[in-house]
């Protein structure tokens, strides 16, 4: 319904290029002087405001930016060493270059310099802005009704400005960071400021795919997977039946039962899961409970043995997991239609045929965006394996991983434990290839499904 | 015996039967940590459920520890979840809005970037992030934590957004015949309507710091006393003082949970609409 046309909303403009050819003086001094339209149509303080901002980043450019991108593909020449000092007629150990600072400024300078290229563009569109006015006889809008407009038409800029300034030093920055650092030698032979390290192009990828981490990677990556498809399906499935149970008819008490699941969900999952991990050691309540009354001899190894770690973690998982879908899913079955059930009742369908072909369908619909999104996040659950087995069992055929590390908790580990930050990196890439790929087949899964319906 | 009534009467006992099992199940861990930051004796692992004797002993160790400091330590989440929780609001919504209402150039191509940032797993960028505060000279204060939680506002916005888009646009469309602009839209018509999405953005960032130990503990490092409780509650369970702080740990973990809870029974209702009306539309 508010579906526009692309573009319709936005008035065409005359390209740039032809701009130049047929613009007056002040226009064209606008390509080389950021800010000279502007103040030849006496708009002085944007004008000089992009002029201030030019001189800036080329002063910043020679006396600094330079410098750091040359910087950022070097990494760095000198080594930290001992150096022979005459005076003192000792060695005396000298900082050499930090490789890791090196190229986080790299970075910067090109966030900067991107920064600029976008100043610029605004600059060529505000002298293009005035040019047009000026073409169609119109009055130049003043600096009152300028800042005015970012309270009406261009409130977005208003509205986005902070966040995208937090976006842009806390996401875009570090990940354009850690992306490159996949691309060097940054690993525990290679720690700044002691060593430099250096570029080495798709080597670690190499490592990680086909070469000594392969052993690692495929066995982590399988578990991964199974762990994601496990968890989110056991949560939804449970706790749509749990919701089903509650609203069953004929039970009382139904806001007492959704109440107690739900007071789970209040708890931070860093206490519940070390509370599980509590609950469920070798000497732990829940073994101890089994020994006393008979059932087991001796404790089950519900985190020592990989195999029943696995099932331990997928089972505890449930215990978080169920709530939130049943409270989503409780949501749903209250807005669900009775009409159509009693129509389904009428032509002779039963409790189990009604829940599913209409019930289930309907939950699954609704909630398909977010069951991809828990899958992601089951990709990406930290916390459970780290809390509840910290990896473990420990597992002599990987390298820096356990029986139960995600691929998630292995970059933990290579970052924190073995300081190999190229191959983390490089296992955070994969992830992102992983997940995206999924959500990408997911999603459009879902929009088709969605037409048919 | 086999009538139709009688049958029912079964299925809603076994129903009974099984909620109440489950309900034990979801309830016998809570209980059990709440009996812990009560017990007098023993350590982490005890071979009976129910105490042998209670204490206060737990809860008042908890606050006059001073290698603990938990007392201060609340009150860091406290701050910084308060600063954090109105600050990230405010931004999650106005992203929100503007990349559901408003229309600009720049929109289409910045959600597909905003997806693909999301798809990055944070842990990567973690470490990135600690050596550019640590370059800004932050490291170590809650200023540092406020500006990292706050930062993830920019990218949050799709539940949000997903609200706002089921809004019917008529509403702006007749007000803005009326001469109104887009901020008075904004302020006087669109967020009175939103306040269950309101609430529960408020109700998520406000819970963020009470549950993050491992982000905010690399930022604070060693710094214990700017630790927030689930950091200093996390460092009490290290190999070496699991056992004997387990009862505090315990204690510690009830008193987080009492107002997150109370919060949450009160707000649930809005937690519910959030979801849902940010799934339909993904």
């Amino acid at each position: 319904m508010f579906k526009r046309k692309k573009h319709s909303t936005f008035e065409a403009h005359i390209p740039l290029t032809k701009l130049f050819k047929k613009a007056d003086g002040a226009t064209k001094a606008s390509y080389i002087i950021m800010g000279a339209a502007n103040i030849a149509n006496k708009q002085y303080l944007k004008g000089f405001i992009f002029l201030l901002l030019e001189i800036s980043w080329v002063a910043w450019l020679f006396t600094t930016g330079l410098k750091a991108y040359h910087n950022m593909i070097t990494l760095g020449t000198h080594a930290q060493g001992l150096v022979y000092d005459k005076k003192l007629g000792i060695s005396v150990l000298k900082a050499g270059d930090n490789s890791m600072l090196l190229l986080l400024w790299g970075m910067l300078a090109v966030i900067i310099t991107v920064l600029f290229i976008l100043l610029y563009r605004a600059n060529l569109g505000s002298a293009r802005k005035i040019w047009e006015l000026k073409q169609d006889g119109e009055t130049l809008p003043t600096l009152k009704q300028d800042l005015a407009s970012l309270l009406d038409e261009k409130m977005h800029v208003t509205l986005m400005a902070i966040p995208m300034t937090g976006v842009l030093f806390f996401t875009i920055l570090p990940l354009i960071y850690m992306i490159a650092i996949a691309f060097t030698s940054y690993d525990h032979n290679h720690l700044p400021p002691k060593n430099l390290f250096s570029w080495v192009g798709f080597a670690n990828f190499g490592n990680v795919i086909s070469g000594q981490m392969a052993n690692t990677f495929f066995p982590v990556l399988a578990w991964t997977l199974i762990w994601a498809v496990a968890a989110t399906v056991t949560s939804f499935f449970f706790g749509v039946i749990l919701a089903m149970m509650i609203n069953a008819k004929g039970i009382k008490g139904k806001k007492v039962f959704r109440t107690i699941f739900i007071l789970t969900m209040a708890i931070p999952a860093f206490i519940s899961l070390l509370i599980m991990n509590n609950m469920f050691a070798d000497g732990g309540l829940v073994n101890t409970l089994l020994i006393n009354s008979g059932l087991i001899k001796t404790s089950l190894p519900f985190f020592t043995n990989p195999l029943f770690a696995k099932f331990t973690i997928i089972v505890v998982n449930l215990w978080i997991g169920i709530p939130a879908t049943m409270l989503v899913t409780t949501g749903i079955l209250q807005n669900q239609s009775e009409e159509q059930i009693e129509a389904a009742e009428i032509d002779g369908a039963n409790k189990f045929q009604i829940f599913r072909s209409i019930t289930f369908p309907q939950i699954v619909f609704v909630m398909a965006p977010s069951l991809i999104q828990q899958f992601i996040g089951n990709v990406n659950n930290f916390n459970v394996i780290y809390l509840l087995t910290g990896g473990g069992p420990a597992n002599s055929n990987y390298y820096g991983a356990g029986s139960t590390d995600l691929l998630i908790t292995w970059l933990y580990n290579l970052t924190l434990n073995t300081a190999d930050y190229n191959l983390a990196s490089v296992i955070g890439i994969l992830i992102f290839i992983l997940s995206a790929t999924f959500s990408l087949i997911a999603y459009k899964k879902i929009s088709n499904s969605g037409m048919e319906a | 015996m086999h009538s139709l009534k009688g049958v029912k009467r079964r299925n809603t006992m076994i129903l009974y039967l099984l909620l109440t099992v489950m309900a034990i199940v979801w309830v016998v861990p809570i209980l059990w940590i709440i009996l812990t930051s009560f017990r007098g004796e023993g350590g982490a692992f005890v071979n009976y459920f129910w105490p042998k004797t209670y204490t206060f002993h737990n809860y008042v160790q908890l606050f006059t520890n001073s290698q603990y400091p938990f007392g201060r330590w609340f009150l860091n989440t406290l701050f910084v979840s308060i600063v954090s929780g109105f600050i990230s609001t405010a931004l999650v919504l106005a992203m929100a809005y503007s990349l559901s209402r408003l229309r600009f150039k720049l929109k289409g191509p910045f959600l597909k970037v905003a997806l693909v940032l999301n798809m990055f797993p944070g842990f990567m960028a973690m470490f990135a992030i600690y050596y550019i505060l640590k370059a800004a000279g932050l490291t170590q204060s809650l200023f540092a934590l406020i500006l990292v939680y706050v930062s993830g506002a920019g990218l949050g916005f799709y539940i949000q957004k997903g609200f706002f888009d089921t809004i019917p646009y008529s509403l702006d469309e007749s007000a803005m015949l009326d001469g109104a602009t887009k901020w008075q839209i904004f302020t006087k018509i669109t967020l009175p309507l939103s306040k269950p999405i309101i609430v529960f953005t408020a109700l998520t960032a406000f819970t963020g710091p009470w549950m993050d130990f491992i982000f905010a503990q690399v930022i604070m490092g060693d710094n214990v006393k700017n630790y927030t409780v689930a950091i200093g509650l996390y460092s009490m369970m290290t190999k070496e003082t699991a056992n004997s702080l387990f009862m505090s740990f315990a204690a510690g973990a009830v008193i987080i949970a009492i107002p997150i809870t109370i919060l949450f029974i009160v707000l649930q209702r809005f937690y519910v609409s959030g979801v849902t009306s940010g799934s339909v539309k993904g």
